[in-house]
């Protein structure tokens, strides 16, 4: 293991063969990509999604069904194999551009999937805010945007960080699938590494622990900001 | 409607099904397992539960999959070596139940730990106290309570399992994703075949959903709930 990594550790790390974003530098790019994305489609649509307007809260719920109920890897082939295959996109040149990239597929597909959990996580949030911090600013006058703006986004938000750090750690684990419209993230390299030296534990282990202390990073850092933002949530403490 | 793949698709749809169902009661039962390793009087127990869900939660899937499908053959033929019987060869469908079941036994075990930390020790006292063995302990008065705290987190591991066996298909495995590639291919009709295998897998999962809610009611039926 000790002489695969000394060999292909640029690879894994970040600069890939031809000097361009591979390994692990491409799975935390995709990541941060793909989430924020995913999140900035995510407030509008559990707004939606919380509405007591049904014709504006059922087309959301239908939509996070469909997208939670099958599979990514479903998702990204119908965007990256199916896609080119509709007229409509061939015949458009700046659309055949774009679904030519596997990266491209990948970002959309990503940003679809993840926006649909996302929206849920956040939709959950606006729910559990207690009805009287929406009572108390109504009777202070706030307008709806102000209301959304300044009492109920800023509340959610910091309260679904919990269920975030929890989605930035499936979206890390899923990010692997990108390698099937070769994008060369990490993944990608240890099915290269392993092509090219046919020691399968070493290659996909190291890229097994690059995983691993991304998770762990990644963890470790939502624990911090959590415990800075969620204190207006703690209970006081006795002493 | 379907391009004389019918019979093609439908043999894809049972193996994924056949794959789901079975991975599904393996790694329900590794869970159980687990959560008992895991709240074990045994420390070293408890560490090897311990490592075993930490190892594979913080790993991808796909990469534990890669890892043991390339590795299981190798290591089931030494150790046939080692014993002296013919060479045992795993094919696809075992290779990916193995490997579904023995990831997601993680989180199952993680889910049923919880669970079980949930039951209220005074029962399990009070239970042993009558004289029950710690078998009849489990099995009448810890697991029925055990699956009604564990549901919400099972029903949401057995989605996620039926979304997972998409990706055996990478490790050689015909199922869905396979005969739905190869129709599009040959067809031209990409998008059309790759909707259909996601229309599958809504089916599956919104079944299983289904199947998990009666589940639920089941276990619950002996807690009242407050009529608001």
């Amino acid at each position: 293991m000790i002489e695969i990594f000394q060999e292909y550790w640029l690879q894994y790390l970040g600069v890939g063969a031809d000097g361009k974003l591979s390994g692990a530098a491409m799975t935390l790019w995709l990541l941060v990509l793909t989430f924020s994305l995913g999140m900035v489609g995510s407030i509008p649509l559990a707004i939606m999604r919380t509405s007591s307007n049904k014709f504006i809260s059922k087309p959301v719920q239908v939509y996070t069904f469909v997208f939670r109920g099958t599979p990514l890897y479903v998702q990204l082939l119908i965007v990256y194999t199916g896609f080119f295959s509709l007229d409509l996109v061939r015949g458009t040149p700046l659309l055949a551009d774009f679904f030519r990239s596997g990266f491209n597929c990948v970002v959309v597909a990503f940003a679809i999937n993840i926006c649909a959990y996302l929206t849920e996580v956040l939709a959950g949030a606006i729910r559990s805010i207690p009805s009287g911090e929406i009572e108390a600013a109504r009777a202070f006058g706030f307008s709806k945007t102000k209301l959304y703006t300044k009492i109920i986004l800023p509340s959610a938000l910091k309260r679904a960080l919990p269920y975030y750090s929890n989605e930035v750690i499936l979206v890390l684990h899923s990010t692997s699938i990108a390698f099937v419209a070769t994008v060369p993230e990490l993944l990608k390299v240890a099915r290269d590494v392993n092509s090219a030296t046919y020691a399968s534990f070493s290659a996909f282990g190291i890229a097994g622990i690059f995983y691993a202390v991304i998770a762990t990073v990644l963890v470790a850092s939502f624990r911090l900001f959590e415990k800075r933002s969620l204190t207006f949530l703690r209970p006081y403490s006795a002493h | 409607m379907f391009y004389g793949y019918g019979s093609i698709i439908l043999h894809g749809t049972l193996m994924t099904l056949a794959l789901a169902l079975l991975s599904m009661v393996c790694s329900t039962v590794l869970g159980i397992v687990g959560a008992l390793f895991r709240t074990s009087g045994s420390k070293i127990l408890r560490n090897l539960a311990l490592a075993y869900t930490t190892l594979i939660r913080s790993v991808p899937d796909l990469i534990i999959m890669l890892l043991v499908f390339y590795n299981l053959q190798i290591m089931l033929n030494a150790f046939c070596e080692l014993i002296g019987i013919k060479l045992i060869e795993i094919d696809a469908f075992t290779a990916g139940v193995v490997t579904v079941a023995f990831i997601y036994g993680a989180y199952m075990t993680e889910t049923f730990r919880g669970a079980l930390e949930a039951v209220p020790r005074g029962q399990v006292e009070a239970a042993l106290s009558v004289g029950m063995s710690s078998a009849q302990v489990f099995r009448k008065v810890t697991f029925p309570q055990l699956m009604r705290y564990a549901l919400p987190g099972y029903s949401n591991n057995i989605q996620v399992i039926v979304k997972a066996t998409a990706l055996v298909s990478i490790i050689g495995l015909v199922d869905i994703i396979t005969v739905t590639q190869q129709a599009g291919q040959a067809t031209q009709h990409a998008f059309y075949f790759n909707v259909m295998a996601a229309a599958i897998y809504l089916a599956l999962t919104s079944a299983a959903m289904l199947f998990l809610a009666r589940l639920e009611r089941h276990f619950s039926r002996g807690v009242k709930e407050a009529l608001l």
